[in-house]
């Protein structure tokens, strides 16, 4: 689950990690409270103002304003709430904002030149390890460092019999270069981050930037947070900070239904049973000339009322030109599906695309025959390949 | 021969009392796998499918010699049942539980590689030598015996896979289904490695998706392994999006060295025979085994 800044950083700042304060808004209006409450708690009299939306790169399409009086803060947060936020992270058409970080201004002279660093928290696949990822190069595209200064990126793995050890966490402070206050700031902000991660469950946290300000405190001024979604059972308390606004609506829908879909740009819709199954069904409609216009695993069981659900969903794409559903029966015998999907046709009346049904493992044949006999116009293939050529026909 | 499993391996189900583990345990026993018990805390004592029901695993281990587990156990639990299953001295554990919490199986991964077994899975269909020993869910008539082993992170392409192979008059060896998630306990290298070791096993399929490093690392070992044995690879997902989580937890493309594209590359220079379309797995098998 993927969370807001303010999410993410509540969260950060309930394990002790000191981050950039602010209060949410949703609208010009209570904007200027929120900055007028925020200038009595931390003395700010300059604010920034966030756009609240899951995509990286706010501040390169517009998203990030900095406000030096209360008229500004009015004005700018009316210009980002309702907008359209277009980053490198999102789709052409933008992500609409409904909300804004109201944020402390941490960026104020004083004694020392503010310092900006990237700090991540994450699993490397490879060792099966948590691992803290950082760098000198902050408020940077982490990917563009790694490809251009690579040597300026720094990973300390983290044992899982110990936790993050205290030598770890000022090893992470030295290599940052720091010393003095900074370098207590640091190792105290390394430690209640790997906390923060191991204890909510996150399987990644990205703070870029890690500031140190010019009076040599640490803190978080960035926060995007992803929660383990199988680890959510035991995190209720979190529940609510999902924001189906931000998700795809037919992938909420269908979730609902204990459906794992996808949504994708193409022309032939699929229903497939099995993750893999469905990938590679995905490449060989891609191979036969379409473009697969979803992902979608039904699962283990697929009887009439999940198959019509998931032709349902298929079809509110208007671009979809052909559906290919391909089912290998294992445990679950193809006949029954075969019933499925002759009964979920019966009750949806009329659909207006070709539909090309492969069923093959158990009772394929009885399958085959069911669903030739039903008068409907569905194609049936056994093959992988008759099924991919099948797709190809009604294309061209 | 044959590997992990085979008709000699006593095997124990742990959440044997579910409807999970009851309907699949019934599948297995039906097949002809030698199940010997199962472990269902609180239960011990009563009978279940006509076999012995054990609070423990270590007593079933004392009581009727256990050496292989298949867990059915749910999300919240299984790591647990895995720690539980390699303390007690279980050689193979077979986890198909999906959906286990990340940080878990750190631990549980952790704990395994300090003990002398080997765990398979999770979130994966579970391992099958046919005619001997099916431990898993796959359906058990698609496998023939034969001469192929696979190697696969899916379930259903993996049966998929074994029906072509089949289908051009070939049987399998050991069909691994190693799981789609972003900690395994086998991966593909290590199960790749076991099948070209296996004299029974004249060729490999290897299976792969978006996500991860699994496939280079198995390509690279078996370039400087120098082994003849041929492998015929497929990886799913080169119409996947960036960024986006595929079904399986562990299938999400996170730069430009994970894409099927990337690892077909590496597949290919390590001298694997990639094919690109999922329906030409078992023809190029007979291809290379002609």
């Amino acid at each position: 689950m993927n969370l807001h800044e303010y999410q993410g950083k509540e969260i950060l700042s309930s394990f002790g990690v000191a981050i950039q304060r602010g209060v949410v808004a949703q609208t010009p209006e209570e904007a200027v409270v929120a900055a007028r409450k925020l200038t009595e708690e931390t003395g700010t009299s300059w604010h920034v103002i966030k756009a609240q939306v899951h995509a990286g790169g706010r501040g390169k399409g517009g998203g990030v304003k900095l406000a030096k009086s209360l008229e500004e803060v009015e004005k700018l947060s009316g210009q980002i709430i309702g907008m359209n936020l277009i980053t490198p992270q999102t789709s052409a058409e933008g992500k609409k904002v409904h909300q804004v970080l109201i944020a402390e201004d941490v960026y104020y002279p004083g004694d020392n030149e503010p310092e900006e660093y990237y700090m991540s928290v994450l699993l490397n696949r490879a060792t099966g390890k948590n691992m803290i990822m950082y760098s000198t190069e902050g408020g940077m595209d982490i990917e563009a460092v790694a490809e251009k200064t690579p040597h300026l990126i720094f990973t300390e793995e983290i044992d899982p019999t110990q936790g993050l050890l205290p030598f770890q966490a000022r090893k992470v402070a030295f290599n940052l270069g720091l010393s003095g206050q900074a370098f207590k700031e640091m190792t105290k902000f390394v430690t209640a981050l790997y906390k923060a991660y191991t204890e909510a469950d996150a399987s990644l946290f990205e703070i870029n930037p890690v500031l140190k300000t010019s009076d040599d405190k640490v803190i978080a001024v960035d926060a995007k947070v992803t929660l383990d979604d199988n680890a959510l059972f035991r995190h209720k308390d979190y529940a609510y900070m999902r924001d189906l606004r931000e998700e795809n609506p037919i992938e909420v829908e269908a979730k609902e239904a204990g459906l794992n879909y996808v949504d994708l740009d193409g022309n032939v819709g699929c229903m497939v049973n099995g993750a893999g199954l469905a990938m590679a069904t995905m490449d060989l409609i891609k191979q036969a000339g379409g473009e697969p216009a979803n992902f979608l695993d039904v699962g283990g069981t697929a009887d009439a009322e999940r198959v019509e659900t998931a032709f349902k969903l298929i079809l509110k794409d208007p671009n979809v030109k052909a559906i290919l559903v391909n089912i290998f029966g294992g445990i679950v015998r193809c006949d029954r599906v075969a019933q499925g999907i002759v009964d979920a046709y019966k009750n949806m009346g009329t659909i207006n695309v070709p539909i090309i049904v492969r069923l093959q493992g158990t009772n394929a044949d009885i399958a085959k025959e069911l669903i030739d006999n039903s008068g409907l116009d569905v194609q049936s293939a056994i093959e992988f390949q008759e099924a991919a050529d099948k797709v190809q026909a009604v294309l061209s | 021969m044959s590997v992990l499993v085979n008709k000699n391996s006593k095997i124990i189900v742990q959440g044997f009392t579910g409807s999970e583990g009851t309907f699949h345990a019934g599948q297995m026993i039906e097949y002809g796998t030698n199940v010997v018990g199962g472990v269902t805390p609180g239960k011990g004592g009563q009978t279940h499918l006509d076999k012995p029901v054990f609070n423990t695993v270590v007593e079933a281990v004392e009581k009727v010699g256990a050496d292989t587990s298949i867990i059915f156990v749910p999300p919240a639990f299984a790591a647990d049942a895995i720690m539980e299953a390699a303390e007690a001295g279980i050689k193979v554990i077979i986890t198909i539980t999906e959906g286990i919490p990340v940080a878990d199986m750190i631990k549980a991964a952790a704990y395994v590689k300090d003990r002398d077994c080997r765990l398979i899975g999770p979130n994966c269909p579970g391992v099958i030598t046919p005619e001997e020993a099916k431990v898993g869910i796959m359906p058990g008539f698609v496998f023939k015996k034969g001469r192929v082993g696979i190697v696969s992170k899916s379930g259903t392409l993996t049966y998929e896979a074994a029906d072509q192979v089949v289908k051009q008059g070939l049987g399998i060896t050991t069909a691994i289904g190693i799981g789609g998630d972003p900690i395994i306990g086998t991966t593909t290298k290590e199960a790749v490695e076991l099948l070209i070791n296996d004299p029974e096993t004249e060729a490999v399929v290897m299976i792969g998706e978006i996500g991860g490093q699994l496939e280079a690392d198995a390509a690279n070992w078996y370039k400087n392994s120098g082994s003849k044995k041929p492998i015929v690879g497929f990886i799913a997902g080169e119409t996947a999006p960036a960024g986006r989580t595929m079904g399986h937890a562990g299938a999400i493309v996170g730069g430009s060295d994970d894409t099927a594209q990337a690892k077909k590359k590496i597949m290919r220079a390590c001298g694997i025979h990639v094919v690109d379309s999922p329906a030409e797995i078992g023809k190029k098998v007979a291809e290379v085994l002609a």
